[in-house]
């Protein structure tokens, strides 16, 4: 027990005697934490979002695409500005606007005529910038609902709507191959709609700019954050602390593993192999020594977090404890198992960190996993990373209680032992003499 | 007593040792000679119960080694090639955490600490990070930190490889010290003066195998000469040194840069004749002396090659 305790105590005060590699340790993840957390919500997830360029092309200049342009304009998610075809075209294919509208000559009053009969739609040409697939999704959203917004709006009460209404009821009334009940049930829409006109301008109600009038969409909608309780607001921080505290750790696992493949081609390594150590206490010192690096720098990371950002502990705290333990003891298996396959310093270097890599990505530290495939998605439940992620954020911003934070551990605490097997069936003992 | 019995060890094809046996005695310094690769680490290791080997046994006053926690293994202590100090921990620290490794702790341990450092010479310096030392403190301190739990056999890999000529001597004067303790030293090397300074007995290995096993002076006895007589000639144009192999007790004669080196079994009877000789045929000489074969001597006769040239 001495020298296990030694070996450990060892580990440790080499560690905290480099203060340099301590405070890049903890500085780093701090700071890229900060900055995603910054990007991801910040605190009560408010932070300010840029807003998607958008250039419009008005060739039609008509009252409608004149209202189209100010409903769009209105958008708090937009930035809109007005230009030119070669322009607009030429600013999204340099990346510097997200999409350019084209409204059509002749827009307002094709737009109209389709609204009631049915006739030939005329199109809105949107170029767009094909590296955010994302905003476009959102700009053809935003640009649906403001043309029905503006051109209902004309046609119940604008100038050229009661024009269109008038012509619309003539043709109604000429069209011969219209079946009786149709051609009443347009003339009664048409007839309300004239009538309404008519009483509006009576009253002038409707003069433009005027909210009233137009088909609204028939909803609003009110997002709010689910997260652990009422008034609780959800912190970006909390998730981006946990990732980049995980992708740390890991590497400083990798780091332990490279450490101890390098002790093994050194003298050290000789001696200690030359005093009456079992291999359970060469390894386990490791073991233990490394896990509780790891649980260090994540309590550390979790602290700073919650003096500085606000994150709070909302799930439960021993939860929280046994996900950073298991955990930690994990990355610590997987530094041994790194030691144990690794053949030479140089090429173990570059597969494992290509491997914690790939392990944070899948796991959810960078970037949500719900943006991947649905199949992506399923894979990640192998890594390690995923389930250390889902249990941090359960416990932080989450509110989970402590038994949600029993199938992480669980799972870190198998992959533990697998990596543990891995490394003490794999680990080279002799020395390359 | 360290008794090494039929030794064999291969890496896949290479075979790195195959059949090296020897004994140590108390306050016995042997020797192991050899150029690099000879196997001479390996033997090391597979005493130290670093590597396991394919055939052969070491025993340690009769018991061999068997498994890491040995008890047995106390009775070692190594002082590996490549250093074996942690950079960034002071040298109190280090002697403290190996110390411990032989659960060594409290008042045994400061004890043990204290005595090693005083020995090598470092007792001023323990405070400080190993980081800061010389090559030579370092070797020094390498080898205090394989002495803390007082092993009985020391095995000592090239522990002056890298070192200074003052460092080297402070080393030396350490072995020395131990050997007068009683101290079992095995001391592996490729520089032949310094096993020819240390070693009671030298253990020559060559391509993994033992070729000699003998007191330097035992060694002497396989040379075709025991003593070369040194003449530095005043006039060595035309000089024709195998006219000199006729003379009785002339086993060989060559000359090189004005210097004439006689080879002879026995000094007092040879010498005189061959002075004489000289006289008698006009060759006048202002500089005689005599030299033992070194090491290098020895192990060209044994494999026909120079040490040197083997490395």
């Amino acid at each position: 027990m001495i020298s296990f305790l030694a070996l450990v105590r060892k580990d440790l005060k080499l560690f905290f005697n480099d203060r340099r590699a301590v405070i890049v340790s903890l500085l780093v993840p701090i700071l890229l934490a900060s900055f995603f957390g910054y990007l991801f919500g910040g605190q009560g997830g408010n932070a300010e979002t840029s807003k998607v360029p958008v250039l419009v092309i008005d060739q039609d200049a008509s009252d409608i695409s004149r209202g189209l342009i100010i409903q769009l304009g209105s958008d708090k998610n937009l930035d809109v500005k007005p230009s030119t075809f070669e322009v607009a075209r030429e600013a999204v294919r340099k990346g510097k606007a997200t999409a350019a509208i084209v409204i059509p000559k002749d827009f307002g009053r094709d737009a109209g005529r389709a609204l009631f009969t049915g006739s030939a739609k005329p199109e809105l040409e949107v170029l767009y910038d094909p590296s955010h697939q994302v905003e476009l999704g959102m700009v053809t959203g935003i640009l649906s609902g403001a043309v029905m917004q503006a051109v209902s709006k004309e046609m119940f009460t604008g100038k050229s709507g009661r024009e269109m209404v008038n012509e619309s009821l003539a043709q109604v009334e000429n069209d011969a191959r219209m079946s009786a009940d149709d051609r009443k049930a347009l003339r009664d829409l048409l007839g309300g709609v004239k009538e309404l006109n008519e009483q509006q301008e009576k009253t002038g109600a409707s003069g433009p700019g005027e909210s009233s009038g137009g088909l609204n969409m028939p909803y609003q909608t009110r997002e709010r954050a689910v997260t652990s309780g009422q008034n609780v607001e959800y912190n970006g921080y909390a998730h981006s602390f946990g990732g980049m505290g995980i992708q740390f750790i890991l590497f400083m696992g990798l780091d332990a593993g490279i450490a101890l493949l390098m002790l093994r081609q050194s003298g050290l390594w000789q001696r200690l192999r030359a005093a009456p150590l079992s291999r359970t206490v060469l390894l386990g010192s490791r073991a233990v020594s490394a896990s509780l690096i790891a649980g260090f720098l994540l309590l550390m990371l979790f602290g700073f977090a919650r003096v500085v950002f606000g994150v709070h502990i909302r799930g439960s705290f021993a939860g929280l404890v046994g996900v950073c333990a298991a955990f930690s003891l994990m990355t610590a298996a997987f530094g041994l198992m790194v030691a144990a396959l690794g053949e030479t310093v140089e090429a173990t270097r570059g597969y494992s960190i290509m491997a914690t890599l790939i392990m944070v990505m899948l796991g959810g530290a960078w970037v949500p996993t719900f943006i991947f495939p649905k199949w992506l998605q399923r894979l990640t439940v192998v890594t390690p990373t995923r389930w250390a992620m889902d249990g941090l954020d359960g416990m932080t911003w989450r509110g989970l209680g402590f038994s949600s934070a029993l199938a992480p551990i669980a799972v870190l605490l198998g992959f533990t032992f697998l990596f543990g097997m891995v490394a003490v069936m794999r680990f080279r003992w002799g020395t390359d003499a | 007593m360290l008794e090494v019995k039929g030794l064999t060890k291969s890496y896949g094809k290479l075979t790195a040792v195959s059949g090296v046996s020897f004994r140590a005695y108390h306050r016995e310094t042997i020797g192991l000679l050899g150029p690099n690769g000879a196997g001479k680490t390996t033997t090391v290791s597979i005493i130290a119960g670093l590597v396991s080997p394919d055939s052969g046994e070491v025993l340690i006053e009769g018991k061999p080694v068997q498994g890491d926690t040995d008890p047995v293994k106390r009775k070692i202590g190594l002082v590996p090639q490549d250093m074996a100090l942690y950079e960034k921990l002071s040298a109190h620290d280090n002697l403290t955490f190996f110390a411990a490794l032989y659960s060594l702790t409290g008042a045994k341990a400061k004890q043990a600490i204290t005595e090693a450092l005083s020995l090598v010479g470092l007792s001023d310096r323990a405070g400080d990070k190993v980081e800061r030392f010389s090559g030579g403190m370092k070797r020094r301190l390498n080898l205090a930190a394989a002495l803390l739990h007082d092993p009985q056999i020391l095995l000592l890999d090239e522990p002056t490889v890298g070192v200074d000529p003052q460092s080297r001597n402070a080393i030396f004067e350490n072995l020395e010290t131990l050997k007068e303790r009683g101290k079992t030293l095995v001391y592996t090397t490729h520089y032949m003066e310094e096993a020819e300074r240390l070693c009671d007995r030298i253990v020559i290995i060559d391509h993994g195998k033992v070729i000699a096993d003998d007191t330097l002076q035992g060694l002497h006895t396989l040379l075709p000469v025991t003593n070369i007589i040194a003449i530095e000639l005043d006039h060595a144009d035309g000089f024709k040194p195998e006219a000199m192999l006729a003379l009785a007790g002339v086993k060989s004669a060559a000359l090189e840069q004005g210097t004439l080196r006689v080879g002879v079994h026995d000094l007092s009877r040879d010498a005189p004749g061959i002075l004489r000789w000289l006289a008698e045929n006009g060759h006048s000489y202002h500089h005689v002396s005599s030299e033992r074969p070194d090491l290098e001597t020895v192990f060209l006769t044994l494999t026909g090659r120079s040490l040197r040239d083997s490395q």
